[in-house]
């Protein structure tokens, strides 16, 4: 398959009065042509640090000490920003979490939706309108043609979230990038959302690194899942082996505190996540991970493989590690896997959810 | 948590109440539409609904902070709107009701220490006689929401999401109320903190025999944690029953709607997930709806005529296997 972007061994710092916060310690990840990514993690785990470096969109008291980032055979860290600005909104577009502010109050939409094509591919007004036009009756904003000229205001925050879909998409980037898209907005409004974001990959074509906390969003929009704790990715595979075959204990336990109709008692994730002024010197999970073993504490654990697709750093999958038994939940979810994939091999009859 | 033969007491009963902001005016919003329940004592009663849909502004006025536009809501079986502000009955009343917000950045006062906030009850209330005992129950409730003492002098900037919502919980607790509204407490937290404050309100409920009023838009986590739940719509109550009932065996088109646009953590259910959008001009044929029981303890909001219809539907479901949308395959 192809690699339509590259991530290597990503670090960034940011400077701060109390010194510097390591928020990305040695990311890699790739992106491939056509597929979802979606990169899950709580707040502060640097997911949203992460694709904000791939626009260049860094705050000024970051430093990338180390790393690359290539598209097409050009290193985004180390290109200009005039080069930078021609990539973004162009062939790179984002979409911001919150419809309300990511808008402007003062523009009428058509304008906003028409702005990329202006300045990207120096089109006449009257032509940009015009697409703008088609853009946002694709993605479904009714009677578009009458309603170009409205504010904002006059939008719903999921229509608005259309909007803003529309402009990311307005100049068919070859990577989208959706920063918890779905995050502000109500369960029923969401799914229409994700349904549009699946329609249009298909009908445009693009990639799409999709950042969420929300698993069950992840399992219903990805391809492939990379999860990150303390500034690490700590796990990736395919959506099927992370919520079905998961390997880390921190994986684990987000699948684990999540309610389902037998849970008598939720699991929680005891403590909270490390301060990466001063990362722990092994594997940042320990302190939080029932599993932990002596080798944790001291040094960080590499990636081990599943299989080709998934790897998981955890010292568990070591072979001199001690076998562990899983929680209850993950039993649950291998036996649910394996139901599944009897069913498919005994005549393709989809697993329904009755 | 069924009622086993004597009569549960009610903590609070919402009778026919409106709600309109801007009423009589050419801006006029019915937030709330004549809506009627119960809240038992000692039971958690969840109410979902989509923004805007009146849930928030239920909870507000039944803690007064809005008085009614129409209808009554009583509080062991006095009527609150009648309480005289600035009197003895409603200081009480603001003790026994307290309530914890959804924002926990919001909801802290940044220029006071947490023994400060955590104290203002008490010091309003004078429930305490000094200092040594102001710092004792502090003390005490820091330990309950499982904070320590050395957090008493320290400001909330210093504090976690998840910590701060241990605050505001350690707040509402320190006048030892009997009733707590909790506006979406954990929508504003990470998932693997969700479930540590989920699991400390249960504790606590179990503990002091609260009643919760819990607000949320997050259906599964209001499944786990309530007894029963209520449906709310356009300021309007659809569906109220058992949580597992209206889980199982949900009746209105918009409960159905509402409960398969819920993503779930399985990627297969998610391929096969066929969502059901609500329309709501099925309700614009100017029938006459109200909540009316189709089977014991199941209610939902219906016209005379669809009453016979939902009441198959009910029936139907019961003597098949649960089938729910938002059931994980396997369970």
């Amino acid at each position: 398959m192809e690699k339509i972007l590259d991530v290597k061994d990503l670090e960034i710092n940011f400077h701060t009065f109390a010194g510097d916060v390591k928020a990305i310690r040695d990311v890699s990840f790739h992106l491939n042509k056509g597929e979802t990514l979606a990169i899950v993690g709580e707040s502060g785990s640097g997911k949203s640090v992460t694709v904000r470096s791939i626009m260049g969109l860094l705050a000024n008291n970051s430093n990338v000490p180390n790393g690359q980032i290539m598209f097409k055979d050009q290193d985004l860290l180390k290109i200009s920003a005039r080069q930078m600005e021609k990539i973004r909104g162009n062939d790179i577009s984002m979409i911001f979490q919150d419809p309300m502010t990511s808008l402007d109050p003062t523009m009428p939409i058509g304008k906003q939706v028409a702005e990329p094509l202006l300045i990207h591919n120096h089109m006449s007004r009257a032509k940009a309108m015009e697409r703008a036009e088609e853009v946002l009756e694709l993605v479904g904003i009714p009677n578009a043609k009458n309603r170009i000229k409205d504010y904002p205001h006059q939008f719903s925050g999921g229509q608005r979230q259309r909007i803003v879909i529309a402009i990311a998409i307005v100049n068919y980037p070859e990577i989208l990038i959706a920063d918890e898209p779905t995050t502000a907005l109500d369960v029923t409004i969401q799914s229409q959302i994700i349904e549009l974001m699946k329609e249009l990959q298909d009908k445009i074509e693009t990639s799409i690194i999709f950042i969420t906390h929300d698993l069950g969003v992840v399992a219903g929009i990805a391809d492939r899942v990379a999860v990150m704790y303390a500034g690490k990715i700590i796990e990736y595979g395919t959506v099927d082996e992370i919520f079905y075959d998961p390997r880390h204990p921190y994986t684990w336990g987000l699948l684990n505190s999540m309610p389902t109709l037998e849970s008598q008692k939720l699991y929680a994730i005891p403590g909270t996540p490390p301060n990466l002024l001063n990362p722990p010197k092994g594997d940042a999970f320990a302190p939080r991970n029932e599993y932990a073993m002596a080798i944790d504490y001291e040094a960080m654990p590499p990636f081990f493989k599943v299989t080709d697709t998934h790897y998981a750093a955890t010292w568990l999958l070591h072979p001199d590690a001690p076998k562990v038994q899983p929680p209850a939940e993950i039993l649950r979810r291998h036996e649910l896997y394996h139901k599944y994939l009897a069913e498919q091999a005994k005549g393709g009859v989809p697993a329904d959810a009755e | 948590m069924q009622n086993n033969g004597e009569p549960r007491k009610k903590i609070v009963e919402v009778k026919h109440l409106k709600q309109y902001f801007n009423a009589g005016r050419k801006n006029e919003v019915k937030a709330i539409d004549d809506i009627s329940f119960d809240i038992y004592e000692g039971e958690t009663f969840g109410l979902v609904g989509e923004s805007g849909s009146g849930k928030s502004t239920t909870g507000r006025s039944i803690i007064r902070l809005y008085d009614p536009t129409d209808g009554e809501i009583l509080f062991n079986g006095q009527d609150i709107s009648k309480i005289k502000k600035h009197s003895p009955q409603m200081l009480e009343f603001r003790r026994e009701m307290q309530m914890i917000f959804q924002d926990p950045y919001a909801s802290l006062n940044p220029r006071m220490k947490i023994k400060d906030i955590i104290a203002e009850g008490l010091d309003v209330h004078h429930l305490v006689k000094n200092d040594a005992e102001r710092d004792a129950r502090v003390e005490e409730l820091l330990d309950l929401v499982g904070l320590n003492k050395d957090h008493m002098t320290r400001y909330p900037h210093e504090f976690s999401g998840g910590q701060r919502q241990r605050i505001g919980i350690a707040r509402a607790l320190a006048v030892k109320p009997r009733f707590i509204i909790a506006d979406e407490p954990i929508s504003a937290l990470d998932v693997s903190i969700q479930a540590q404050v989920v699991n400390l309100l249960e504790d606590i409920q179990k503990d002091q025999n609260l009643t919760y009023l819990f607000i949320a838009h997050d259906l599964s986590m209001v499944k786990y944690i309530s007894d029963r739940i209520a449906v709310m719509h356009n300021g309007r109550l659809m569906e109220l029953s058992t949580s597992d009932e209206v889980y199982n065996y949900p009746l209105h088109p918009y409960t159905i709607s509402l409960l398969s646009a819920v993503p779930l953590p399985d990627p297969e259910y998610e391929r096969h997930r066929k969502p059901h959008p609500y329309d709501a001009s099925i309700e614009d044929d100017s029938k006459d709806r109200y909540l009316q029981e189709i089977i014991p303890g199941h209610s939902v909001f219906a016209s005379d005529d669809e009453v016979p219809m939902y009441r198959e539907m009910a029936e139907k479901a019961h003597e098949k296997q649960p089938e729910n949308p938002a059931v994980l395959p396997g369970d």
